[in-house]
């Protein structure tokens, strides 16, 4: 292909990319088609690819494809294996994309589509992808070190010490946050309990086929599995139909939380072959074809967006969460657009597989545009229902009103109307008893995706099942970042109880495995326990936490990047890494002030405790009002240890741009590539 | 068609990765012996070590 027609065909990707994000921002009193978002983000993601990594690639990094990587020098056939780039491609997308990114759109919502789509595009392909490369990159020519690791070589023991207690911090509120949307999604819900529970059994026959069976035939009995699991789904249709049966797995919100609190510690204190490895591929397997069915879905039906692109709730009095769209937007979608969980994977097992340095580019800033497209995925689901129904399945109750009348008139008073009858012929028509107040966003997806999936595939006659494998899709998802993250943060609990006491850090040793396990849970399980309490809906201040503290760990990843690159001697092009870091201190800092002092009640956690004590006094109120003070505290916390770092790093550039000080990155040697001596022979 | 059977062939290596087939064959391969249970129960107590400590993204 000549240079004239490929500098023509991008010109047309570009005036595509124009037209598609111009009819998203400016169209005004009129619905526009979901396909536009698609468009859009195809031709977003296609130039930020080819022209903003490329100048990252070349000016910045400088990626040499005549460097051995760590995979290639240290080759051991475990950890570090020299790998296709489409398999490590595959790998990382697999670790990178869990339920945040389908969640959080859903909320973000309430602003109407206009403000999240905008942020996913921007967020990711000058953010959330520039983060993961950069962080893959550095993590690769450090011998695949960590981002604690690398913080503490690059900055100073204070980065590596906050950034250890900023993972931890985000692991525990992470999981407090996805066991939350579990239990909303579940509760009295007998269909989906029924179908989550059976998940447990099959995970177990699995773990006992593959293990005595068919040892190793991971792909087989992940197959296997998933036809299970469609059997569960199916049979959960029987069990809702049957009252006595139905009773048994009609759970309310506090049983639901201390079946999954008991689940995380079983998870965590069990061999891992037994039920986490096999729970983690079936997942896997669902979660691959859910997606991939759910594009397709879009494409073919390419539905109309009911919602409007901008809401009344704009200014801050949304019923799903409180606060203005600066700065609750870009904290309530994270993973769609940057994650800070994410440097933890590409400082992880992803740089000890990459085999030429070349291709962090395509697996650290390429897996993360996929993993943004499955946010846009996520806001077209949640943005095809009505938005009266939108309101009416996300609204607490505290917030709407306790009966179906109460609520629909309250929706219907802001101008999306909704009605009571019309929302329990939906609820019948996915084979749930209520939809009202089923707050969280992953009863809002499942909606969404199974009006997608039934108008496509079935037609309404079906709509119940596909609401229900949206729901098994979603839990088995989060239950496996649970039980994994339970885990994680069990070793890494151990491994800072080590430097107390040397056995605590023995991970085949049970009475630490238990006391340990019993440590992590708990720390969850108070925030869980606290937002099943909430009478506001628990979600309203745990989500924002969650983005909060997911947000920091991305300034912290942002920050050790920006250093490495003034260490490089590249501060010319540090506003690559620079930019983002500044907007997500403007953004997290500014969400930390309002969530600890904000005089809204709704907003303020402390405000919050003050309405509390104002009321009259019980152990539920005086429970409610420590919570309040809790959350304040960790929030001051999390802002106090990243301005940290921030100081810290801030005197370390301005020393090494004044000269003052001879800037030594901590790469590993530059050693020739085998695979270029190779080529060259 | 070639190409077809490549790219068909690449998507089975990833899914293999992915689902830990790809690091099993590795460990027979390393260890030089062929699969039984006993093998695939040494390689997940092997595998615990290194597969439970990563992190999975929200």
């Amino acid at each position: 292909m000549t240079k004239s027609i490929r500098v023509l065909i991008w010109i047309g990707i570009a005036l595509l990319g124009a037209i598609a994000l111009g009819t998203i921002a400016l169209r005004r009193g009129e619905q526009i088609n979901a396909m536009w978002l698609v468009v859009a983000a195809f031709c977003t993601y296609a130039l930020g690819y080819r022209f903003y990594s490329k100048f990252i690639s070349a000016k910045v990094l400088a990626l040499d494809a005549r460097r051995a990587t760590p995979a290639e020098r240290l080759d051991d056939g475990r950890d570090f294996v020299p790998t296709n780039k489409w398999v490590v491609f595959g790998h990382h997308f697999a670790a990178i994309a869990g339920p945040g990114p389908l969640v959080g759109p859903v909320l973000a919502a309430q602003f109407g589509y206009l403000p999240g789509t905008l942020w996913i595009l921007v967020g990711a392909v000058f953010g959330g992808c520039v983060q993961d490369f950069v962080i893959l990159l550095f993590s690769v020519r450090r011998d695949g070190k960590s981002l604690t690791e690398m913080a503490r070589d690059e900055i100073g023991r204070v980065g590596g010490f906050v950034a250890y207690a900023a993972v931890i911090s985000i692991i525990v509120i992470l999981l407090a946050v996805a066991s939350l949307i579990v239990v909303n999604a579940l509760k009295a819900s007998p269909w989906g309990v029924f179908t989550i529970a059976m998940t447990i059994p099959i995970a177990l026959l699995m773990g006992f086929y593959l293990r005595h069976l068919r040892p190793g035939k991971v792909l087989e009995v992940s197959f296997l599995g998933f036809v299970l699991v469609m059997l569960a789904i199916w049979g959960g249709q029987w069990v809702s139909r049957n009252p006595m049966i139905a009773s048994w797995f009609t759970l309310t919100a506090p049983a639901l939380a201390i079946i999954i609190i008991l689940y995380g510690f079983a998870a965590s204190a069990l061999p891992v072959w037994l039920l986490l490895a096999p729970r983690d591929y079936l997942s896997t397997f669902v979660k691959l074809g859910t997606i991939a069915l759910l594009a397709l879905g879009i494409v073919a039906l390419h539905p109309t967006l009911q919602m409007p692109p901008l809401t009344r709730f704009v200014d801050g009095s949304g019923p799903i969460f409180a606060g203005k769209i600066f700065p609750f937007a870009f904290i309530t979608i994270a993973c769609g657009a940057i994650s800070g969980f994410h440097s933890l994977i590409s400082s992880g097992t992803t740089p000890k597989l990459i085999r030429r340095e070349l291709e962090t580019r395509m697996v650290g800033y390429g897996a993360m545009m996929c993993e943004s497209m499955v946010a846009i995925l996520a806001t077209i689901a949640a943005c095809v229902l009505s938005p009266g129904t939108y309101f009416a399945i996300n609204s607490p109750a505290g917030v709407v009103g306790q009966s179906p009348d109460a609520a629909a008139s309250t929706i219907t008073g802001w101008g999306f109307p909704v009605s009571a009858a019309g929302m329990h012929s939906l609820a019948q028509a996915v084979g749930e008893q209520t939809l009202f107040n089923r707050t969280g966003g992953a009863p809002a997806f499942a909606v969404g995706m199974a009006h997608i999936f039934s108008s496509s595939l079935g037609g309404q006659a079906v709509m119940a099942i596909w609401y229900h494998f949206a729901i098994m899709f979603e839990a088995l998802f989060i239950l496996t970042v649970l039980d994994a993250g339970t885990r994680v943060g069990r070793f890494m609990v151990q491994d800072a109880l080590s430097h107390l006491w040397k056995p605590l850090g023995r991970t085949g040793w049970y009475p630490s495995i238990l006391a340990t396990s019993a440590l992590i849970v708990a720390a969850w399980g108070t925030f869980l326990w606290q937002g099943v309490k909430d009478p506001l809906g628990g979600i309203n201040s745990l989500w924002p936490l969650f983005g909060i503290s997911n947000q920091l760990l991305a300034a912290v990843a942002l920050c050790v990047a920006t250093t490495i690159i003034v260490k490089m001697g590249k501060a010319r092009y540090s506003f690559v890494t620079l930019i983002p870091l500044a907007w997500l201190v403007a953004v997290t800092f500014t969400a930390s002030w309002e969530k600890m002092f904000d005089s809204n009640p709704r907003i303020g956690f402390l405000a919050h405790a003050r309405k509390l004590a104002s009321s009259p006094s019980s152990h539920e109120t005086s429970r409610l009002i420590f919570n309040d003070r809790l959350d304040a505290v960790v929030t001051g916390v999390l802002v106090c240890m990243v301005a940290l770092v921030l100081l810290e790093s801030g005197f370390l550039w301005a020393r090494v741009i004044s000269g003052r000080l001879q800037a030594r990155t901590k790469e590993s040697p530059f050693v020739l590539t085998q695979f270029a001596v190779e080529e060259q022979g | 068609m070639t190409q077809l059977r490549q790219m068909v062939g690449t998507i089975v290596e990833a899914l293999r990765e992915i689902f830990d087939e790809s690091a099993y064959s590795r460990f027979l391969a390393h260890h030089g012996t062929s699969s039984s249970p006993s093998a695939y129960a040494a390689f997940l107590r092997e595998q615990e070590q290194i597969k439970a400590r990563r992190p999975k993204c929200c």
